[in-house]
């Protein structure tokens, strides 16, 4: 084993968790605040990408794209909970699973009328498309350091936008008991409506920075959604802290296990049982960690409610 | 040891007696919806009559899938419905039925006589073993770890290469029943799948109405004062995820059986929430809830599908009516044309 | 002197770094009416959930009718005969009264799990349960959805439910919970008249229903006993008018 390869995936880890803590973040609030399941969650992140890589495509500016496809998709977003996603607050979650899977399905398909079915390339910005050697021996892409760093950004402001404004005030307060602020006088209309719409534009830049990696097309919502809902039930719900806690670990568990599991198969039995054993003790990684956080803290790790 | 003396002594008046009976059950009792139901099994035993009368047997394949999955979502309403448990991992005690069938047929046993009750008690044994830990946690919590079991069968499948691996399993034919039945033939396939979706209903009727049904009915309602008044509400809830698990294993042989092919697609946690989705359109907790569903979901599937490329998007916008026009899915909305 | 049902014995509770149960030892009667109370904050609910079987003590045992049951769970209670009612109601909101009784009756009927045959009509059942719901004053409300009776008429049926699996104890939580004066007044005239058919642990804030039902009377604060003994005993216990009235004299002083 390489330290090398060591740092490599750790900075692999650090990267997709970061990407998951973005997409974490909205749904753990939307489910800590106006207690609300909602799978078109990686609908969002989806349109997200779809905008960005459109919009970065016509302009030919990567940041234009991010950019203006952050917006739209926050504004899509602020459409989607005045218009029908409201309804829903009220109903228990079996209806929002339903309602929302609803709008899932719809989504995909409007995506795939109008960009059809193959996916759409989105390049990162060519300034960042090479590799930077960081120590001697370590190279590592440019554009994998760019993601870390918007994280790391995003996770800041979010961690400013929480602690030390009004409305960071309001939504702590709505996720630890949504009745006493809504009598201390919270606008709870105005607010849920923010807290989604902020949402989507964290799921948009997700979506808008993955894209280059990932394949930007229909349904990539849904896989990286599973994920995103391991990460708020181990981090606990309604917390950002925990989303960021929780998608950390899922980050490095998920990339340093696919790394290491097959290896370590590799060693201990024939090659023909670590392939096949090897990939799918790996994929279930994640569900062990979760299994084993929910055992010693039944609520995860930072759970919002007293 | 005094103890308080039966309320039989007591006597409420016989007037207030007969009117207790009278009132019994409520929310707990379900019926079988004669009336309606069985014109309706009247139409579906014509069916391939029908369909071979027009020359269009395909569509004697596509019910019998339709009736499988009914199968299949009325044993998930059984746990979800009537007992609030909401687990999203059902899919794969569906898929572990389906793959004990794949397995038994490519080692030379054909015979339904044996590999449908072994895929039941397969199933019934992971739901057992799956159960056992999952009750232990509750609301979203269970949801995760019912989910994470089912992923876990799903990735342990995917490895198997004895089993096909990703690539699954194919069936080298239909299982044999004997008694000079062939399963081959999709109107013969399609009166047995008929029968035991008819006689699981039947099961799961007698089964909610009594004192079991009941008890889980009511662990759904209050589950900590059921506690209080004396049930084991954990053992409860474990037996009927445990049957709802054979169930499930039951619809897996057939859907083995119809489709001649298992793969471990089967237990991804999409066709979990396939199988929820089905369950809350036709409406949770009632006793025709999985079928409607079913047969709603997979009809418009079909129908939109032969219309349309793009029949997600009408599906989609058909299930968003129900949820906002329908509180209580399909069946719900027949307390309110009842009057009453 | 009757025997000992419940025998609470040096019970210990304790969160992080408060003892909200604190070397508990309280004996109550069979047939006795017998009442636990104490300011606010000082652990009868705590106690309570331990006695039901809801919370787990750190230390101490607890025997009722001859059994050790500190290790059972709550359900278990129940079959030996120690029933409960609960401070917040907890009925079963969707299902008619006369449902709701069945159900608890139904619990201690001991006949197994029954899966095939139809549980409505086991008319001795509900027959046992109207009678039940008519001897808590609900018997003209026998068809009514439980979660939509007035808020007394849920309380008398909170006790219904307790008294449905045939108690030999009934730990009772502020049964007059959020009750007027003619409500309380029903509630007194209930429980004065299980007196004799079931043995009543009593907590209750109301001090006249309290000195006028219970026979003997456990004063708890800050999780320990500092008095047991009669009404009359308690009213003029120094250390429990300390406890009541103090705080009392000091807003009067100020």
């Amino acid at each position: 084993m390489n330290g090398i390869l060591i740092v490599e995936q750790s900075l692999n880890g650090l990267q997709f968790g970061l990407m998951l803590f973005l997409l974490a973040a909205g749904l753990t609030l939307v489910f800590g605040i106006m207690d609300m399941i909602n799978l078109a969650h990686g609908s969002l992140y989806m349109i997200g990408a779809y905008l960005i890589a459109t919009i970065a495509a016509a302009s030919n500016s990567f940041w234009l794209g991010l950019l203006a496809g952050v917006a739209g998709t926050a504004l899509i977003g602020l459409v989607l909970e005045v218009t029908v996603l409201r309804r829903l607050y009220q109903r228990d979650h079996l209806a929002q699973v339903l309602g929302t899977f609803a709008i899932l399905l719809m989504s995909n398909e409007t995506v795939r009328m109008i960009w059809g079915s193959q996916p759409i390339p989105l390049s990162p910005p060519l300034a960042l498309a090479g590799p930077i050697e960081l120590l001697p021996g370590l190279s590592y892409p440019a554009y994998r350091l760019l993601i870390i760093g918007v994280g790391l950004f995003v996770a800041l402001l979010l961690y400013v936008l929480v602690t030390r404004t009004r409305f960071g005030m309001h939504v702590r307060a709505g996720a630890a008991n949504r009745e006493m602020a809504l009598s201390m006088g919270v606008n709870v209309q105005r607010l849920f409506t923010a807290v989604f719409a902020f949402g989507a534009a964290l799921c948009a830049i997700a979506g808008g920075m993955l894209g280059p990696l990932l394949a930007v097309q229909v349904g990539m919502g849904e896989s990286i959604l599973i994920l995103a809902f391991v990460v708020i039930v181990i981090g606990g719900i309604g917390s950002i802290r925990g989303a960021l806690i929780g998608a950390l670990l899922v980050g490095l568990v998920d990339t340093g296990g696919r790394m290491l599991i097959p290896m370590l198969f590799g060693y201990l039995m024939s090659p023909d049982t670590a392939a096949s054993a090897g990939p799918a003790v790996a994929s279930i990684l994640i569900y062990l960690l979760m299994a084993g956080v929910l055992f010693c803290k039944p609520q995860g790790l930072f759970p919002a409610r007293g | 040891m005094t103890r308080i003396a039966s309320g039989a002594h007591l006597v409420a008046r016989p007037i207030e007696a007969e009117r207790a009976a009278e009132r019994v059950g409520g929310l707990l009792d379900h019926s079988l919806l004669s009336r309606a139901s069985l014109p309706l099994l009247v139409l579906l035993a014509a069916l391939p009559a029908v369909a071979g009368a027009f020359n269009e047997t395909f569509y004697v394949g596509v019910a019998s899938r339709i009736l499988i999955f009914a199968l299949a979502a009325t044993s998930l309403n059984l746990i979800l419905g009537f007992g609030g448990m909401v687990s999203f991992g059902h899919a794969a005690f569906v898929g572990i039925g389906a793959y004990a069938v794949g397995i038994l047929m490519n080692a030379g046993v054909a015979t339904a006589w044996i590999a449908w009750p072994v895929a039941m008690l397969a199933s019934a044994l992971f739901a057992l073993l799956i159960g056992a830990v999952s009750l232990r946690t509750k609301g979203v919590y269970f949801i995760m770890i019912t989910l994470a079991f089912a992923q876990m069968l799903y990735y342990l499948m995917v490895s198997l290469k004895a089993y096909g691996g990703e690539d699954g399993l194919s069936l080298s034919a239909r299982s044999s029943l004997g008694l000079g039945l062939d399963l081959g033939s999709e109107a013969t396939f399609y009166y047995v799948v008929l029968l035991l979706v008819m006689a699981t209903i039947v099961v799961v009727q007698r089964l909610l109405n009594a004192r079991f049904g009941h008890a889980l009915q009511a662990i759904r309602e209050n589950e900590a004062r059921m506690a209080a008044i004396g049930f084991p509400v954990y053992r409860h809830k474990l037996i009927a995820f445990t049957v709802a698990g054979a169930m499930a294993g039951l619809a897996g042989a057939l859907l083995a059986n119809q489709s001649g092919f298992v793969s471990p697609a089967l237990l991804q946690w999409s066709q979990s929430g396939m199988l929820m989705i089905m369950v809350i359109l036709g409406g949770v907790g009632q006793l025709y809830g999985g079928v409607a569903g079913a047969v709603v979901f997979l009809l418009l599937e079909e129908v939109l599908a032969a219309r349309t490329i793009h029949w997600q998007f009408g599906l989609g916008a058909a299930l968003l009516a129900v949820v906002l026009l329908a509180p209580n899915g399909l069946m719900g909305l027949r307390r309110k044309r009842g009057a009453q | 002197m009757s025997a000992v049902l419940l025998h609470v014995d040096g019970l210990v509770k304790r969160f992080g770094g408060l003892t909200a149960t604190d070397h508990v030892h309280i004996e109550v009667r069979t047939g006795e009416v017998h009442a636990l109370i104490g300011p606010n904050g000082a652990g009868k609910t705590t106690l309570i959930h331990q006695i039901s079987g809801a919370i787990a003590p750190d230390k101490g045992r607890i025997r009722f009718d001859g059994v050790d049951v500190t290790e059972l769970p709550i359900h278990r209670r129940v079959l030996f005969g120690l029933a409960r009612s609960y401070q917040i109601t907890s009925v079963f909101k969707r299902l008619s009264v006369l449902d709701n009784v069945a159900l608890a009756v139904q619990a201690c009927d001991g006949r197994g799990r029954r899966f095939w045959r139809a549980a409505s009509a086991e008319r001795a059942r509900y027959d046992e349960a109207a009678g039940v719901a008519e001897r808590v004053g609900l018997g003209g409300r026998l068809g009514h959805v439980a979660g939509l009776l007035a808020h007394g008429e849920q309380r008398q049926l909170e006790v219904g439910l307790a008294l449905a699996t045939r108690p030999k104890l009934v730990l009772l939580d502020e049964p007059m919970a959020g009750m007027g004066p003619d409500e309380s007044e029903r509630m007194v005239a209930l429980l004065q008249s299980l007196r004799g058919a079931a043995t009543l642990l009593l907590v209750e804030h109301d001090m006249n229903a309290v000195f006028r039902l219970a026979d003997r009377v456990s004063t708890l604060v800050s999780g320990k006993v500092i008095a047991c003994g009669t009404s009359d005993e308690i009213r003029n216990h120094p250390e429990v008018k300390r406890a009541y009235l103090g705080d009392e004299a000091e807003e009067a002083a100020a």
